[in-house]
């Protein structure tokens, strides 16, 4: 089943592989910004004393996180180009690394909701009369004393998100994005041996998500200096 | 400059405070004393506005202190600071950027003119030094003195301290203490919670023992301690006086 390795394992190929990587750590790094704004906004809307953004925030988690990955990507994917057409009448084409980049954060942004809300519930109830006593409104203590220390702690669970988000930017090749997985199989196409390029692709994907494990845990200590 | 009166405070049906009157005069150094659970505590928060009352009136400077009027009550209370028991200083800020925040965010300061002033009152309480520690690396004297710092940043007009040194190793008190002495011989209005008996004599003005959510005797601080009236405070006294 190895019999192409030594074809398959040419410079080209593993150059078209790193081009695949790239973009799938590029679709999970921007996933995981966008994600922790809409994670830092449903946190603050499920914290809100107004039932409304409760309830829209409540709703946002429990239907994202409710439902797989893999379908809400093929649901944007459909969803959204056949909308336009009925409004418009027009056809749409849209970049399935576009789609899922949007389907991705938005899957995240749920999980990060709920990661930045512990984090913010665990910071001590006195940093909050503190800011009251002296004077400081709600939303500055939440940003310039609450969520820097929440974000603190959440740094270790963020960077498993991260990894997460990398090895599921792999479910973006079932609508046509070539990245990491995808350019893999279009390899084992080629030599008719999946084998190789998968066990390549499987190494790229562990080089990235120890690297980011290790930034993770660099991060961490240096967050630290004021422990 | 302060006037309680009537004030009650449920927390589920157990009396915090009942019917507490209380009337602070600029220049006064009011010592909160009384068994745990009498509701000192519970007294000063509601004075500052960190619990809401249930029933009667809070006056600071012969105005009524109203939650609905927002921007009042905020104005009221930025002229209150506040100690607590456990400093609640913010980790992730130097000493100084503790001080300057709410003096640039609160009272629109220019970076420059609160660094100023923090360092004037850091210098006050003999921590101009550790300017650019973070709190997790002082001790906890040292970390009750740059709340006390902090709080005076704000230049307020009274200062309530709610058991500034309970928290604190043995050794640690008299530094805050003498910062707080201090802080009244340069006139200071202040209202302190404390189980410091020794500063409540020599340095409050006057005591007010509280038990069971009631005032029960008020006098001045050597009349207090030399001659208590009730026998509830006369109790207390000689448990907390080991002799």
């Amino acid at each position: 089943m190895f019999v192409a390795f030594q074809e398959v394992f040419t410079l080209a190929n593993i150059l078209y592989l790193a081009k695949g990587a790239l973009l799938s750590i590029g679709i999970a790094a921007l996933s995981l910004l966008f994600g922790l704004i809409l994670g830092t906004l449903g946190a603050t809307g499920k914290r809100s004393k107004h039932a409304l953004p409760r309830d829209i925030a409540n709703v946002y988690v429990t239907i994202i996180r409710g439902t797989p990955l893999l379908l809400q990507i093929l649901i944007i994917f459909s969803v959204i180009p056949s909308m336009y057409t009925a409004i418009t009448g027009k056809i749409l084409r849209i970049d399935p690394l576009l789609i899922g980049v949007l389907a991705m954060s938005i899957n995240s942004g749920a999980y990060q909701t709920e990661l930045i809300r512990s984090g913010v519930n665990a910071v001590d109830k006195g940093q909050w009369e503190a800011c009251e006593t002296l004077g400081l409104s709600n939303w500055k203590t939440l940003k310039l004393v609450i969520l820097p220390q929440a974000f603190k702690r959440i740094v270790p669970p963020l960077i498993s998100e991260f990894i997460t988000l990398i090895k599921d930017s792999s479910l973006i090749s079932c609508i046509g994005a070539v990245e990491l997985l995808k350019g893999a199989q279009i390899i084992g196409a080629q030599y008719f041996d999946v084998m190789s390029p998968y066990m390549l692709a499987a190494i790229f994907y562990l080089v990235m998500t120890c690297v980011v494990s290790m930034i993770g845990m660099k991060v961490e200590k240096r967050l630290s200096v004021s422990d | 400059m302060i006037k309680v009166e009537n004030v009650c405070k449920n927390f589920n049906k157990t009396h915090a405070l009942h019917n507490v009157s209380l009337e602070v005069n600029q220049g006064d150094i009011i010592s909160l004393i009384g068994p745990s659970g009498s509701g000192k505590s519970t007294l000063l928060r509601c004075i500052h506005g960190l619990e809401t009352i249930d029933s009667g009136k809070i006056y600071l400077d012969g105005e009524l202190m109203d939650r609905n009027n927002e921007k009042k009550f905020r104005e009221q209370r930025n002229k209150m600071g506040f100690v607590f028991q456990h400093f609640n200083l913010f980790p992730n800020m130097t000493v100084l950027e503790n001080c300057k925040l709410a003096q640039i965010e609160v009272l629109h300061k220019s970076d420059a003119e609160a660094e100023t002033v923090a360092l004037e009152y850091l210098d006050k309480v003999g921590l101009k030094e550790k300017r650019d520690s973070y709190p997790n690396n002082l001790s906890g004297g040292q970390k009750q003195r740059v709340a006390i710092a902090r709080a005076l940043c704000m230049s307020p007009d009274i200062m309530l301290f709610d058991e500034p040194t309970s928290a604190l190793d043995p050794e640690m008190i008299k530094e805050v203490l003498d910062v707080m002495k201090d802080l009244g011989k340069q006139g200071m209005t202040m209202v302190v919670v404390t189980h410091e008996m020794g500063f409540a004599r020599k340095v409050g003005t006057r005591v007010v023992f509280l038990d069971q959510g009631e005032i029960i005797e008020e006098n001045t601080a050597e009349e207090f301690f030399s001659n208590p009236q009730s026998d509830r405070a006369k109790d207390f006294l000689s448990k907390v006086f080991y002799d």
